[in-house]
């Protein structure tokens, strides 16, 4: 194994009872990148994370952190990674300095050391100011901060988090961003799950899509948009029958610059090269085949439709987040 | 050793935190069972309890033990709310991330229980003295009393912490509480004798563990030690038995949950 991995995952698999959670993920982290786990709520990304902390053990397969098997030297696992739950894993009761002193003893902190970089970390975050007052009137984006300052306490080789930027306000967003990218400046290797794609394209370095289990696509968001091939051309119909499909399809596909044709719910998303070409053909012949048309497109490649190309569906038409 | 002794500190240190911040439930912590149970119940039934069933100076002095091991009971049976809420807003997770020892956070819980437990028997032993109830055997007598409280609510928590791991909502959790302690309390000798119960409520009373700890602590205070001590040895009997399966459920429990 290179020196550049921080990260083996191979043949993953996590059955409950009757449930699959993941099933034969494999992946690899390179040291010092943003890797992204994207795909919806329930697609698995949760249970790799865990498996990878070490909270949840796996039913088949391994995963190794620098080396070590997260199954079977936990503990040695526990003492290289930091770990940014999903919201609300903060208790209100304690202040945001008492969090970090928690959290100092249980790595087993000397207490100078835990003092100046309780006191760095605050400083890093920006939470000085509110560090001393409990978290219960914290907003939000301190709470998200003070979770990173505790996910950051041990120093950790790698960090991992669970959707970063769920339910923030965008300047929180950014901010968070603005710190993973400094981190990884560092040289720290992070993994983080989201459901955000722009989060994804924007932050991450790679990504592997996942979706009901399983991984459908890895790679860096722009490999990803360029593997689609060619500029997207939405067309959505006012009477969307198969056979009405079909035959539009048909005649778009003898267009010169037409290079893929897919049918979707309402249409079809056809992959073009030469756009100002193409869109004023592709209009023409959609009104001599007499289809009538609600709607028309056009957009450069965006993660969204790599994901609809790997799991037929787009992950902005999915239900939205639920609140419990 | 030593950083598990850190690890158990501080998460001690965060429940007393809590506590503290939770001004309110304190006092009604500390508060309420005395209030309740011993001064509205002693002296609501002072005249209506007979003499010679309850076989004690007056009703108060009888109940007196009663108090101390319901406080035993419902302190032990809520010990493991916390954890419950722990495991249901991710904070569990955030600590079994971090290298401690996955018994730390039990005996934390067990530690802080206990704590609060003894301090509020001696508190309903105060206010038990402040109505002219005293225990016959002493301060060694109310140290056993403490010791077998203890001993007591350890096999409690462990139950409790056992079914925060185990449910699936928290929802369950307060159903099967609620369902739990007051049969508990009125099917054992808190309230009255067993001599004086009909025949069915004394069968189910005298399986029910918290009879022969009420037994063993109401001695020490009524009669004294020549009383007490056959007393005692037997609770000490059933006690043993009763944690050693409360903590062999929990400790599966637990490794079922967090693994």
């Amino acid at each position: 194994m290179s020196d550049a991995v921080a990260i083996e995952v191979k043949g993953l698999g996590k059955t409950y009872d009757t449930v699959t959670a993941v099933k034969n993920l494999s992946l690899s982290v390179v040291r010092g990148e943003i890797f992204g786990l994207l795909g919806p709520n329930g697609a698995g990304k949760s249970t790799t994370l865990r498996i990878l902390i070490t909270t949840l053990s796996p039913t088949s397969g391994t995963a190794t952190i620098f080396g070590h098997d997260v199954a079977k030297e936990a503990d040695t696992i526990r003492r290289m990674i930091g770990y940014v739950p999903q919201e609300r894993a903060i208790d209100r009761f304690l202040t945001g300095r008492e969090h970090l002193l928690l959290l100092a003893d249980l790595y087993h902190l000397p207490k100078n050391e835990a003092l100046t970089r309780i006191a760095s970390l605050l400083k890093l975050v920006d939470l000085e100011e509110h560090a001393d007052r409990v978290a219960k009137g914290y907003s939000g984006g301190m709470k998200r901060k003070l979770d990173i300052a505790c996910g950051l306490l041990p120093n950790p080789k790698v960090l991992f988090l669970d959707e970063p930027t769920l339910g923030l306000d965008v300047q929180s967003r950014l901010n968070i961003w603005q710190y993973l990218r400094q981190l990884r400046e560092q040289g720290m290797t992070i993994v983080m799950t989201t459901n955000y794609l722009d989060e994804a394209d924007q932050l991450c370095d790679r990504i592997a899509i996942i979706d009901r289990g399983e991984i459908r696509a890895i790679g860096s968001p722009k490999d990803l948009k360029a593997s689609l091939g060619g500029d997207g051309v939405w067309l959505t119909l006012g009477d969307p029958q198969p056979q009405v499909l079909e035959t539009l399809s048909t005649a778009l596909k003898a267009l010169p610059f037409v290079r893929a044709i897919r049918p979707t719910l309402q249409g079809l998303d056809i992959r073009v090269d030469a756009p100002e070409k193409a869109l004023p053909a592709i209009l023409e012949t959609t009104n001599q085949v007499g289809c009538r048309l609600d709607g028309i497109e056009y957009h450069r490649p965006r993660l969204d439709d790599v994901f609809v190309a790997h799991t037929g569906r787009s992950l902005k038409d999915l239900p939205p987040e639920p609140t419990t | 050793m030593n950083e598990q002794i850190q690890e158990v500190l501080a998460l001690t240190n965060r429940w007393v935190k809590r506590l503290s911040r939770e001004k309110f439930s304190m006092l009604f912590t500390l508060i309420q069972p005395m209030l309740f149970w011993l001064i509205f119940f002693g002296n609501l039934f002072q005249r209506a309890a007979d003499i010679q069933v309850v076989q004690a100076p007056n009703y108060m002095s009888f109940l007196a033990a009663g108090v101390v091991v319901m406080t035993v009971l419902n302190n032990g049976l809520a010990g493991g709310v916390d954890l419950l809420f722990d495991k249901e807003n991710g904070f569990l997770e955030r600590l079994m991330a971090t290298p401690i020892r996955r018994s730390s956070v039990i005996l934390s819980r067990f530690l802080f229980v206990m704590a609060i437990t003894a301090m509020q028997i001696l508190v309903i032993l105060g206010v038990a003295f402040l109505f002219g109830v005293s225990a016959e055997t002493g301060i060694l007598g109310i140290a056993l009393i403490l010791v077998i409280g203890m001993l007591f609510g350890v096999g409690l928590t462990a139950i409790s912490m056992a079914m925060a791991f185990s449910v699936k909502s928290h929802g369950d959790f307060f159903s099967v509480l609620g369902f739990l302690s007051l049969p508990m309390i009125f099917l054992s000798s808190a309230l009255v004798p067993l001599a004086a119960m009909p025949g069915w409520m004394k069968t189910l009373a005298f399986f029910n563990p918290m009879t022969w700890v009420i037994d063993a602590i109401r001695p020490l205070i009524l009669t004294g030690w020549s009383e007490a001590i056959p007393q005692v040895a037997i609770a000490l009997g059933v006690l043993a038995v009763f944690d050693a399966l409360c903590l062999y459920g929990g400790a599966r429990a637990f490794r079922r949950s967090v693994g």
